[in-house]
């Protein structure tokens, strides 16, 4: 099946459509078995992709506006592939999890729209597509927030679209003149991601062009100035609005930075890295000290879930094979236990109706089996040994240390930080007597939402223990890409800069 | 002794004329049909325009491009082709809307369907000519219809809405002549093409840029009423909404296709003489116009208003896309209207559907944001449908709007005007929040409980023509290409 990506694309396109006749006692069950397939679909993509294999596989070019350079056209490497997997996995965890009730069906058909703009963004290759996909994706999370959240949700929800629409406009215009520029070199007009990587722009242009794909990506993740939209879209997003949110619409801003502005401006991400790397790191701390103060559960997770999105930026701008490498491991792991504890968030909430973290307190004692997924989505969170979390934060600091010792020390700091936040949350709401009447009675994880959480927490020891099989192809596509870059940058500093791995350039 | 004046048919080539001869003759039909028998229904001539501009439809794609005829007054380019097609489109669109549940006023006249056909036969002279006066004649001939269409509403503030277009309209028709009597003077001649010979040749005599400067600024107000740019757009949103709702949605294209040809013909003339500042002017007044308007569309309480302001808006944006003077620019205008025509009529489309007969929802609005609250429960067809009208003409991809948003700004940053370009984007973003307002008020909000129901005008006709529309607005990703590349086409070949 070479056309897979196309599949995986429009299937849950497709299902969507047909889940406005489903029954909406059924559509619950129809959501969860698409999801499944979903999954599953991309579970055969990792096992047919050649692992040794570091450029673009399973291409498909179908050109829809050949006048002006669009075409359709995907492709996966071991950068996206993953991601791709994380994607479809914590979206049908997400629906297995899911707790709302209230227009049941509309919630489905939402979401499994909103799971084919993300799939999309991951797997387009051409900057129109991606783009497509990109603002495409702001429409059903607007639905989602705006229709099941909190009682500020339009608010949250309008908040939300307009940061993101406004900073992608801008990249939108960045995009427009790369294919300028490329028509006036070439004479032909493209929108292909891999035929821009071949173009050699000056220092300037390039400088221009980094800042305006900046604010397009930096909004999304969220960067430092620009992270205001996202106290107020977790805080009135439903659950599930929450976790897909933060488990993959977030990854885009990263993913965006490694799939276009490293390779296509490799002399201005250089330049580009101290502003970079102090923005995440206020991000990082900051952050964290923000989420200290918070009375709210969920607010807790949040903030510290944007803390943790400075390390992964802190690493792509590392310029190592470790450091972004690193961060594309973080992007999985942030995905799945962000999108975990935001789940946890979740079934409290069900069971109380409230997140103020004084309203808990010895809920071990009622609830083990909560308690201890809880503690280990925690420690993965912040990032212990033989979890998950670990070796990303890891080669992320290992990769950045090339680059600023002080500022990985600095960095180094938020694991720390995280600690202590989260050690607190759960010291005060897990251990000591239970200290709220109503908390006596709560009832421990039901069957669905333990088998939604088990497999995260399987997943989150086993690449814990053994991340091999995931970083191998990741770090694969991630030396070509340094070794493309290093080819590629002008300047000497940016040569010096982007390490390139020794064993790699022997290979080839 | 005068010599008998001797004219070969032959050379008048009467086919050129032959487009409008048809839409003449079909308003006569229509009224003489009305003579012998004026019981019959609106349908009947409802159906009867749609035939008329069939073949006015087919007469026109039968037309060979680069031809004068009728002592070359009537001049056939790919420009006067293509805005004929799109003319004619959009028409056959909008007739079929009269065919609602309800009845009313204006339609059970015929007389209104045969304004109709003199109209389009006015905006077709005015684009297939470079004649001053024959476009005069066909601004005014189309402008005279369009205010009596408008007027036969029937409601206090569609009079109201004419009277207003009407002064507007003839303060612009003033400006216009006075524009051409300069043009007259400066250069002995009436036809644009002999005018830019001779201003081309006359370019650097000291003391003639005062005169071409306000020959210039006459047409150019002219235009600006025309074309609703800031700061002559303050009737538009009255006009828009004493007018019925289609036909606001109407005059929101075509009206403004046609006057865009004539400013591509007499502005691209003026650019090209290398006269900058009438590209500067030009341009500002399309930046002022599109910020403006969206500032405006921002605090708008109905929906009919916010989109007038809202096509103002658009028509700023594509505006700009004239000042670049290049293919790409001009294909650009094309392209944004023809996409934008789909979306937009449907809008309006559906607002008409949602028209009471005789009461106003609230004191003051027919279509406040309030009545589409919680549309999702009350016809979630109907809100789906009205939500991907918004988010085309907020420019969310893939849907029509965005690929003529694209397009405009990829020829902005190709004649390297990246600001510009920029300018564009952050609009949009500004223009996503009002069109956000009423997806939120749509699907986010209850519905109010007073309000019985609003789609009281919905027909098959009505559903056909909306379907048609969604369409168009969905699929726009697939039948971009074809369309870029016949205008890209006839464009070049008449040489803008």
């Amino acid at each position: 099946m070479e056309n897979i990506l196309s599949i995986l694309v429009f299937f849950p396109a497709v299902a969507g459509l047909l889940g406005f006749v489903i029954d909406k006692e059924s559509a619950r069950a129809y959501g969860i078995t698409v999801a499944t397939i979903e999954f599953l679909l991309s579970l055969w993509l990792w096992f047919s992709f050649d692992m040794s294999n570091a450029g673009m596989q399973f291409v498909e070019v179908i050109p829809l506006i050949p006048d002006i350079g669009v075409n359709y056209y995907l492709g996966v490497d071991g950068i996206s592939l993953f991601i791709l997997i994380m994607t479809t996995l914590m979206t049908l965890i997400g629906m297995t999890s899911m707790s709302i009730t209230t227009n049941i069906k509309n919630m489905i058909v939402t979401l499994l729209f909103l799971e084919m703009t993300m799939v999309g963004v991951f797997v387009a290759l051409d900057a129109i597509i991606f783009y497509l996909f990109w603002e495409l994706s702001l429409v059903p999370m607007l639905y989602i927030i705006g229709a099941w959240g909190g009682p500020l949700r339009v608010y949250a929800s309008i908040k939300f679209f307009l940061y993101t629409f406004t900073g992608s406009l801008i990249m939108l215009v960045g995009m427009l003149f790369v294919a300028y520029v490329y028509h006036n070199l070439t004479g032909v007009w493209s929108f292909a991601i891999t035929d821009w990587y071949a173009l050699v722009l000056p220092v300037n242009y390039q400088l221009w062009l980094f800042a305006a794909f900046f604010i397009g990506f930096a909004i999304k993740v969220p960067m430092f100035p620009f992270h205001t939209w996202i106290p107020y879209a977790h805080g009135q997003a439903p659950t599930i609005g929450s976790v897909i949110l933060a488990a993959v619409l977030l990854k885009m801003g990263t993913y965006g930075f490694v799939r276009f502005s490293l390779p296509m401006f490799p002399d201005a991400s250089v330049m580009a890295i101290t502003p970079v790397a102090v923005l995440s790191l206020i991000m990082i701390i900051y952050t964290a000290m923000v989420a200290y103060s918070q009375k709210d559960m969920k607010q807790v997770i949040a903030y510290s879930s944007v803390s943790h999105m400075g390390i992964i930026m802190l690493g792509i701008f590392a310029m190592n094979a470790e450091g972004i490498s690193g961060s594309v491991f973080q992007m999985l792991s942030h995905g799945i236990v962000s999108g975990a504890l935001f789940m946890l968030v979740g079934v409290i909430y069900d069971r109380r109706h409230t997140k103020l973290l004084s309203e808990f307190g010895g809920l071990a004692a009622v609830m083990p089996k909560y308690a201890v997924i809880f503690g280990i989505m925690l420690m993965a969170a912040v990032g212990l040994p033989l979890t998950m979390g670990f070796p990303g934060e890891f080669l992320v600091l290992l990769g950045f240390y090339q680059v600023s010792p002080i500022m990985t020390i600095l960095g180094g700091t938020s694991i720390i930080l995280g600690a202590v936040y989260m050690l607190r949350i759960y010291k005060q709401s897990f251990f000591g007597p239970v200290t709220k009447e109503e908390n006596k009675v709560l009832s421990d994880l039901n069957n669905k939402e333990t088998w939604s959480l088990v497999p995260l927490v399987l997943i989150v020891v086993w690449l814990g223990v053994y991340p091999k099989p995931v970083l191998e192809p990741i770090d694969n596509s991630v030396k070509a890409m340094l070794n493309f870059m290093d080819g590629k940058a002008i300047t000497q500093e940016a040569k010096d800069m982007i390490k390139v791995s020794t064993s790699n350039k022997e290979v080839n | 002794m005068l010599q008998p004046i001797n004219v070969s048919l032959e050379s008048l080539n009467l086919i050129t004329l032959a487009p409008m001869l048809i839409t003449i003759a079909g308003g006569l039909i229509i009224l003489i049909i009305d003579l012998f028998n004026n019981k019959l229904d609106k349908s009947l001539y409802v159906m009867l325009t749609v035939l008329m501009l069939f073949i006015d439809f087919g007469a026109v794609l039968g037309l060979t491009v680069n031809e004068r005829g009728f002592f070359d007054v009537m001049l056939i380019d790919g420009v006067s082709i293509i805005s004929q097609l799109m003319v004619i489109g959009a028409s056959m669109i909008f007739v079929p809307l009269a065919l609602t549940s309800k009845r009313f006023h204006e339609y059970s006249y015929p007389e209104f369907f045969a304004l109709f056909l003199f109209m389009i036969a006015g905006f077709q002279f005015m684009v297939a000519t470079d004649n001053l006066i024959l476009i005069f004649v066909g601004i005014e001939t189309a402008s005279l219809a369009l205010y009596t269409l408008i007027a036969l509403h029937n409601r206090s503030n569609s009079y109201e809405a004419a009277v207003k277009y009407f002064t507007m309209g003839a303060l612009a028709a003033g400006f216009f002549a006075m524009g051409s009597a300069v043009v007259y003077a400066l250069t002995g001649s009436i036809e644009l093409y002999k005018v830019a010979e001779v201003l081309a040749g006359r370019i650097n005599e000291t003391g003639l840029m005062i005169s071409i400067f306000g020959s210039s600024v006459l047409l150019l107000v002219a235009f600006a009423f025309k074309l609703s740019l800031f700061p002559f757009h303050t009737w538009a949103p009255d006009v828009y909404e004493g007018a019925s709702a289609p036909l606001a949605g109407y005059m929101s294209v075509v009206p403004k296709i046609a006057a865009f040809v004539v400013s591509i013909r007499i502005f691209g003339m003026y650019i090209d003489l290398g006269v900058e500042w009438v590209r500067w002017i030009i341009i500002i007044l399309a930046v002022l116009t599109m910020t403006l308007a969206n500032i405006m569309a921002l605090v708008q309480a109905d929906v009919k208003r916010m989109l007038a302001y809202s096509s103002i808006s658009h028509a700023g944006f594509i505006m700009a896309a004239m000042a670049f003077d290049t293919t790409e620019g001009n294909t650009a205008i094309f392209l944004y209207y023809a996409l934008f025509m789909f979306t937009n009529l449907g809008a309006f489309a559906m607002l008409w559907i949602s028209r009471h007969k005789k009461r106003r929802f609230n004191a003051r609005y027919d279509h406040p944001y309030e009545k589409f609250s919680g549309l999702i429960k009350i016809m979630p067809m109907g809100a789906v449908i009205m939500a991907l009208f918004m988010l085309s003409l907020a420019g969310v991809p893939p849907f029509s709007v965005f690929w003529g948003k694209i397009y405009v700004m990829q020829a902005a940053v190709n004649a390297g005007y990246i600001w510009l370009a920029i300018i564009m984007g952050l609009n949009s973003a500004i223009a996503a929040y009002y069109y956000l307002k009423l997806v939120v008020y749509m699907f986010l909000k209850d519905p109010i409980k007073d309000v019985d129901t609003v789609y009281y005008n919905i027909s098959k006709p009505l559903m056909a023509i909306i379907g048609l529309a969604t369409i168009a607005t969905v699929a726009a990703i697939f039948y971009v290409q074809p369309l870029v590349s016949y205008f890209y086409y006839m464009i070049s070949a008449s040489g803008y």
